[in-house]
C-alpha cells in the first residue's frame, strides 16, 4: 500500500500554529495524495493556517480542559484510526509530540522512529533519517510489519512554505475515556519574559559552554546575544550543571539550531553538541583549547579565554 | 512511597561509539550509568527521605548480564535493582524495550517510576511514555521540579514558554530534565554498601514476555544504511593576542549582522 494519507499531529500556541507543524505539512502535501491535521485544540482557531499549508480537514478534539495533551490526543487518535486509517502519522519533536508519540505507539503496537532530520517515501515504505554519534553518521531505518507508521521530526528538517489553500474543514475527534492515563492537569501556566527572538528562530545564536567557568557568567552570553539580536543557547555540560534550564540546550538532546550565525563560547564541542548546531550557516568559536573540536567545524575560530574576548567584544559592539 | 528508576548503561560517551555490523550499538567494552539517568536516582532518593520512608528500585535491560551501572546508583543509595539481561533482547526497538522495562517495574507495583528525558546514546525519547501507557499510568515528562502532595505528584515541567504547573494522579511516571538537581558521588561507605545490595536477574521469559514481541523479532523498524555525513570545513583559525575580538567584529560587519 503505498503512502497515500498522512495525518500532521499539530500543534498550536496562542492561537498561532507552531512552525515546525507546518514545515511537517509542508512536506506532507508533496508526498501524499490526502493530508489531513489532528489538533488538540479549537479547530476553528486554526483551520486557516493549516489550511494554507496543506490540510484538507482537521480533526479537532476542541479545548482539553486543562490535561496535558500526551494522554487524550494519543487515545482521540487511536480510536480514530480503527475507523480509518492513514498511513503515516507525522509529529514535532516537541515535549508534546513525543508524549503523544509514545502513548499512540503503544495504543497502536507500532514502533515510532524518532529524531528524524529528513524523510523519503520508498515503495509502500517510510525512510527516515536521523543522526548518530552527535551527526557523524547518517542513519536511515524504515519500517518493518503494517503501519500506519509514526515518525517524530526535528524541527528544521524541512522549509514551511504555504500553498495558499482554502482552509482546512473542521471535523470533531472525540477523546475516549482514559482512565487513570488521562490524571495530569496543568494548574497553572508560567511565561517567562523572554525579550529577543526564540532559541530555534532566532538568526543569530550565542551559546555558551563549561568553559565560562561559573554560572554567573553566563550573563556575558545573555549580553552578546542581545547587543546582536540574537538568542542565547548552552551547551548540555551548563544544562547539567543547573545553570542554564533545559529549554536553552543546542544539541541531540536539546534543540536544532539552524541561525545564520553560531557564536560557540568556551564550547569544546561534543559530538552531543555539534548535531544540533553544525547546520548554521557561520560558526565562530571561542575556546582555549586549541585542539577542541569545535575548531574542526568553525568558520572563524579565536583561540583565546572567553573572559578575555568576550568583555571586549562586547565593549566594541556596545560602542558603535 | 516506592519509586523505581529507569536507569540505562551506556557505552561511555567519551569514547567513539561504533555500530556493529548488524547496526546494533557495540556494548562490548565497560558500560557505564548514562549521567542523565543519575538525576533520577537523585530525586527518586529526595522524594523517599522525603515521604519518610520507602524504597529506591533501579530498573535496567542490558546485555550481558552488565552491572556497573547499577552498582553507580546503589552506591548513591538505591536499595535494589533489577536487570532484565537476556540474549533474545538484542536488537529491540524503544517499543520493545518498553515492554521489558514496563513488566519488570510492575513486579514491584511503585508508586512512582521516575525515568530521564532520553538516553545519551540512542536518544529515541518515546520508551518512559510508552513504559507509562503500558502500565496505564499518567505521566508528566520534562519536570524540572517534582513534590509529592498526599496521593498526587505535583511537578513544574518545561514548556516552550517557560513551565507549567502540573498536578497528577499517582500511581504516575515522570521524566526528570537534567540539572533539575544536583547529584550526590557516592561515598566509600555508599560503594562497599552497593555490593551486598539485592540485585535481581531476570530474562524475558520470567517477566511472562513472548520473545517474539522484543528483540530482532518483535522490532518494528530495521536499519537501511548507515553511511558517514557530509564533513563541514573548518577556516581561519587564529591565537588571540588581545585583538581577536575584532577578527570577530570584522567577521561578523562581513555577515552583515552589524
Amino acid at each position: 500500500m503505498p503512502i497515500s494519507k498522512i495525518w500532521v499531529v499539530a500543534e498550536a500556541a496562542d492561537g498561532k500554529v507552531t512552525t515546525s507543524t507546518l514545515e511537517l505539512l509542508t512536506w506532507a502535501r508533496a508526498t501524499g495524495a490526502t493530508v489531513e491535521a489532528v489538533i488538540a485544540d479549537d479547530g476553528a482557531k486554526v483551520a486557516a493556517e493549516l489550511g494554507a499549508f496543506g490540510a484538507t480537514t482537521v480533526h479537532a478534539t476542541g479545548d482539553l480542559g486543562g490535561s496535558l495533551p500526551g494522554a487524550p490526543t494519543a487515545g482521540a487518535i487511536a480510536a480514530a484510526v480503527a475507523g480509518g486509517a492513514p498511513d503515516l502519522i507525522l509529529l514535532s519533536q516537541s515535549y508534546d509530540g513525543r508524549d503523544i508519540a509514545g502513548r499512540l505507539s503503544v495504543k497502536l503496537d507500532r514502533t515510532v522512529l524518532t529524531n528524524a532530520v529528513g524523510l523519503e517515501v520508498e515503495g509502500d515504505n517510510v525512510v527516515a533519517e536521523h543522526a548518530a554519534f552527535g551527526g557523524a553518521k547518517i542513519v536511515k531505518a524504515t519500517f518493518t510489519g503494517p503501519g500506519p507508521y509514526i515518525v517524530v521530526v526535528r524541527p528544521k528538517s524541512f522549509t514551511a512554505e504555504s500553498a495558499g489553500a482554502a482552509a482546512a474543514a473542521v471535523s470533531a475527534l472525540s477523546v475516549p475515556d482514559l482512565g487513570a492515563t488521562n490524571g495530569a492537569t496543568v494548574t497553572q501556566r508560567h511565561v517567562e519574559e523572554h525579550t529577543g527572538p526564540k532559541l530555534d528562530e532566532a538568526s543569530l545564536v550565542v551559546s555558551g559552554g563549561r568553559g565560562l567557568g561559573e554560572a554567573a557568567k553566563y550573563s556575558m552570553i545573555e549580553d552578546l546575544a542581545k547587543a546582536l539580536r540574537g538568542a542565547p543557547g548552552a551547551s548540555r555540560a551548563i544544562v547539567d550543571a543547573g545553570w542554564v534550564p533545559y529549554a536553552y540546550q543546542v544539541g541531540q538532546t536539546g534543540k536544532t539550531v539552524k541561525p545564520d550565525v553560531y557564536i560557540a563560547c568556551g564550547i569544546s564541542g561534543a559530538t552531543q553538541h555539534m548535531v544540533g548546531m553544525k547546520g548554521a550557516k557561520n560558526i565562530i568559536a571561542i575556546n582555549k583549547d586549541k585542539e577542541a573540536p569545535i575548531f574542526g567545524i568553525a568558520d572563524l575560530g579565536i583561540v583565546g579565554d572567553v573572559h578575555k574576548v568576550l568583555p571586549k567584544l562586547l565593549e566594541a559592539l556596545q560602542s558603535r | 512511597m516506592n519509586v523505581a528508576v529507569c536507569v540505562k548503561q551506556i557505552p561511555d560517551p567519551a569514547t567513539p561509539g561504533s555500530l556493529g555490523s548488524d547496526h546494533t550499538l557495540n556494548r562490548d567494552s565497560k558500560l557505564i550509568l548514562d549521567d542523565s539517568d543519575a538525576y533520577g536516582v537523585e530525586m527518586a532518593l529526595r522524594l523517599v527521605e522525603a515521604a519518610g520512608g520507602g524504597e529506591v528500585t533501579l530498573v535496567s535491560m542490558a546485555p550481558n548480564s552488565e552491572v556497573s551501572g547499577l552498582r553507580t546508583g546503589l552506591a548513591m543509595g538505591a536499595h535494589k535493582a533489577i536487570l532484565v539481561s537476556d540474549p533474545v533482547l538484542k536488537g529491540s526497538d524503544a517499543l520493545g524495550t518498553a515492554k521489558v522495562l514496563a513488566a519488570a517495574i510492575k513486579r514491584g507495583n511503585p508508586d512512582l517510576v521516575i525515568a530521564a528525558t532520553e538516553s545519551t546514546d540512542g536518544y529515541t525519547g518515546t520508551t518512559p511514555v510508552q513504559i507509562a501507557e503500558l502500565l496505564g499510568f499518567p505521566s508528566v515528562t520534562f519536570a524540572k521540579k517534582v513534590t509529592i502532595e498526599g496521593s498526587s505528584v505535583k511537578v513544574e515541567r518545561q514548556t516552550e514558554a517557560g513551565y507549567d504547573d502540573v498536578a497528577c494522579s499517582l500511581p504516575a511516571l515522570i521524566t526528570v530534565t537534567a540539572g533539575v538537581v544536583e547529584v550526590r558521588y557516592p561515598s566509600f561507605k555508599g560503594i562497599m554498601a552497593a555490593k551486598g545490595k539485592p540485585l535481581e536477574e531476570l530474562k524475558v521469559a520470567d517477566l511472562g514476555i513472548d520473545a517474539g514481541s522484543v528483540g530482532w523479532a518483535g522490532a518494528g523498524q530495521q536499519i537501511a544504511s548507515v553511511t558517514a555525513a557530509e564533513a563541514r570545513q573548518g577556516g581561519e583559525i587564529i591565537e588571540d593576542d588581545g585583538e581577536g575580538h575584532l577578527k570577530i567584529v570584522a567577521f561578523l560587519e562581513q555577515l552583515k549582522v552589524i
